[in-house]
């Protein structure tokens, strides 16, 4: 029989009493604490989770800290590639790492829907576990609540982080501000997988392939950067809004205009092809394991070699760089060899009529 | 991509413009029908490779933009009522109607969904009979089988609770009109491929014949419109007025028959009005008298009413390629895509969203 990862033998669902989560279960009573107790702590078990106060306090003196929180909200919960408890520790784990802090410590709230299946929540909190151990971040802190059906999408989670800054090789604070014209701008792998795998689930689009999500940390990358002395100015993950956001929103924190080729930019053949087919743009659509890093121009082949030799950064490309303006602009030159304008999406994308 | 990226090769669309350089002799304007093409123009950059006097005029051939206010009216209508699920392509959601757009009637509570075929619509009445189910069937003759199919497929299952809000239009007699104003700019077309690709071009010897204009079947990709281009003006500058097929991977002359076919059975030709235009005679399908039980507008009792535009909003002048997006003086100031005046500035294919996603350098 082939091991079922989740419900391996020697890891049952802790509660067996409850199949469905209740109101209670979020009530602050005894099954609040129970379902605390047996099943987050025995998952995420440690000693500052054990002391199981309201916040957890954690002296660092002397250290500089990064602190973020994210909350998640997806639909359908599971979908190829991930789901929302590995997007939810990798989200804010690579929050943490764009400042180019160590990710050290996550907390998770939960708001469950009355009436979710308790071995779906046991799913998702068994993929945060396996996600924070992979990322090398305990899980210290929680919230649970509960809340009336048909009020919730089955399940949201907040997390918040902790990381520690500890390469401060340049001098520099790794932020829009110091980004120069002539910076490179490095993109971590091929963009948009996130967001249409999601979109093909949930509208039961069929295509040749399945599409994975690349949710994925991508901590180690930036930390190997930093440890090789690579002159980072700004690194920023690309989630909503894809590949277009992050660069406008730099692009104006920045007062810089930033040049892109379209041909260097990575997309994959089958994302390519639902991307034409329902007419949108895979430079708006969300990535969760992808960054884009602006590098000083000197150390710019050197970084995209390092990004290119982690297993999370192997389809890493310079894809353009960063020009003087008198206003912010982000510019694609286009297959053919025009320039325009690469705009960020306004709203949600809609698929297209014909 | 196969079948895409040979239709985007740069140097291949350097020989071409090098090409459209040599044989112009004079200024000319060619206006290209389908708002997918003018999408595809003004993201590639298109009109940058072609000579200075070589004007592209944006047509009217967005769905989205000519659908006219009345009609969005009467659709919030029947989204905000309870127990209608009112389904929609993706991009008639955030059209602005005379106050408000459906995706605001869906955050009010209104039922609201996208679906990605008439067909899914079909579907939904199905699995929700105490519901009633209304379909927004607009565009031009490319998704009107896909409409007719939904009736048709309705009408032999014998859905009780399923209804089509219905403003398809037809491109060629908006062709004729535009042609018919006195001050017409246009001097050849750039026909809509995927129109053709269903109607075929027998409908445009006429047209050609009658105002003397060049008409090429375009495809959709660089490549297509730049060769497209290229054959409007070697007949431009040769003096002929024809019809010609440069996208013929997808065009046949007669059609795609089956097609037409349902959309005689389904639809009959009615009289259209097109946002920013007017009414067109002949110009609009309705459904024919066999399908009028799936009549939304008849089911719903909606009383016909005028609505006048938003004077700020110069979306007929662009729509009739009288002027540019950006020199109407709302552009990008009071008229943006999160705050649109007219349907122009908000779906994709919408010249004035073209732009202002692409052109504010």
């Amino acid at each position: 029989m082939k091991p079922n990862k989740n419900f391996a033998p020697a890891c049952p669902i802790p509660i067996s009493q409850y199949p469905h989560v209740l109101m209670a279960h979020g009530g602050g009573g005894k099954l609040m604490h129970q379902l605390i107790g047996k099943m987050f702590l025995t998952a995420f078990g440690n000693t500052l989770l054990e002391m199981q106060h309201d916040s957890a306090v954690v002296g660092w003196t002397g250290k500089t800290l990064a602190f973020t929180t994210d909350s998640y909200v997806v639909r359908p919960l599971f979908f190829p590639g991930g789901d929302i408890g590995s997007m939810a520790v990798h989200g804010t784990v690579n929050d943490l790492a764009m400042s180019g802090a160590r990710p050290v410590y996550l907390s998770a709230a939960f708001i469950i829907e009355e009436g979710l299946p308790m071995d779906t929540l046991w799913r998702v909190v068994c993929s945060m576990r396996d996600g924070a151990q992979r990322c090398g971040v305990q899980i210290i802190t929680g919230d649970t609540k509960v809340v009336d059906k048909g009020k919730g999408d089955g399940l949201f989670i907040n997390t918040a982080g902790i990381g520690i800054i500890e390469y401060r090789n340049t001098g520099l604070v790794i932020a829009p501000k110091t980004v120069r014209p002539g910076d490179a701008v490095l993109v971590s792998g091929d963009l948009g997988r996130h967001g249409m795998a999601i979109m093909a689930v949930r509208e039961g689009l069929q295509f040749e392939s399945t599409i994975e999500s690349d949710s994925a940390p991508v901590h180690e990358i930036v930390l190997e950067l930093l440890k090789a002395g690579i002159e980072i100015h700004c690194l920023r993950d690309l989630t909503r809004g894809g590949l277009a956001s992050a660069l406008n929103e730099i692009a104006e924190g920045a007062s810089v205009r930033i040049e892109i080729v379209e041909k260097s930019v990575p997309v994959r053949e089958d994302v390519h092809a639902a991307c034409e087919m329902l007419g949108l743009d895979p430079l708006h659509v969300a990535c969760e394991g992808r960054f884009i890093a602006f590098i000083a121009a000197k150390d710019a082949e050197r970084a995209l070699q390092i990004m290119r030799g982690h297993a999370m950064g192997t389809g890493s490309a310079a894809i353009g760089r960063v020009a003087e303006s008198s206003a912010p602009l982000v510019t694609l030159k286009s297959a053919i060899g025009a320039n325009r304008i690469l705009d960020m999406p306004s709203g949600e994308q809609l698929p297209r009529i014909c | 991509m196969k079948y895409l990226d040979e239709y985007r090769d740069g140097e291949r669309a350097q020989q071409l413009a090098r090409e459209i350089h040599r044989l112009t002799t004079q200024p000319w304007n060619i206006m290209e029908v389908c708002g997918g093409q003018t999408h595809a123009i003004v993201k590639f950059g298109i009109d940058e490779l072609l000579p200075k006097h070589i004007t592209l005029i944006h047509g009217p051939g967005c769905p989205v933009c000519v659908t006219p206010l009345e009609i969005i009216d009467k659709a919030l209508e029947i989204a905000a009522r309870p127990g209608v699920i009112f389904s929609s392509f993706g991009d008639m959601l955030r059209v602005p109607g005379s106050t408000t757009d459906l995706l605001s009637v869906k955050a009010k509570g209104g039922d609201v969904r996208i679906v990605y075929s008439p067909l899914d619509a079909v579907k939904l009445a199905e699995q929700n009979p105490a519901k009633e189910i209304v379909f927004f069937g607009v565009g031009f003759e490319t998704t009107a089988p896909a409409t007719a199919m939904a009736v048709y497929q309705a009408a032999q299952k014998g859905l009780k609770n399923f209804s089509m809000l219905i403003s398809h239009v037809l491109v060629p007699p908006a062709m004729e009109a535009l042609l018919s104003s006195p001050n017409c700019k246009v001097q050849g077309f750039l026909a809509a491929g995927h129109v053709c690709t269903v109607m075929g071009y027998e409908e445009y010897p006429p047209i050609a014949a009658k105002y003397h204009v060049p008409i090429v079947v375009t495809g959709f990709e660089p490549l297509d419109i730049l060769q497209g281009v290229l054959m409007v003006v070697q007949q431009l500058e040769s003096g002929r007025a024809e019809v010609e097929n440069q996208y013929t991977r997808s065009v046949r002359r007669e059609g795609n028959q089956p097609a037409q076919e349902l959309i005689r059975k389904v639809f009959k030709v009615v009289p259209r009005k097109w946002r920013g235009v007017g009414e067109i005679p002949q110009s609009g399908l309705g459904l024919n008298d066999a399908y009028t039980a799936f009549d939304a507008e008849k089911k719903f009792g909606l009383a016909d009413h005028h609505v006048e535009e938003p004077t700020e909003c110069l979306s007929g002048l662009v729509l009739q390629g009288q002027i540019k997006p950006h020199e109407c003086p709302a552009f990008g100031t009071r008229c943006t895509p999160e705050h649109p005046l007219g349907a122009t500035m908000v779906s994709s294919e919408g010249a004035c969203a073209a732009y202002y996603r692409y052109r504010r350098f």
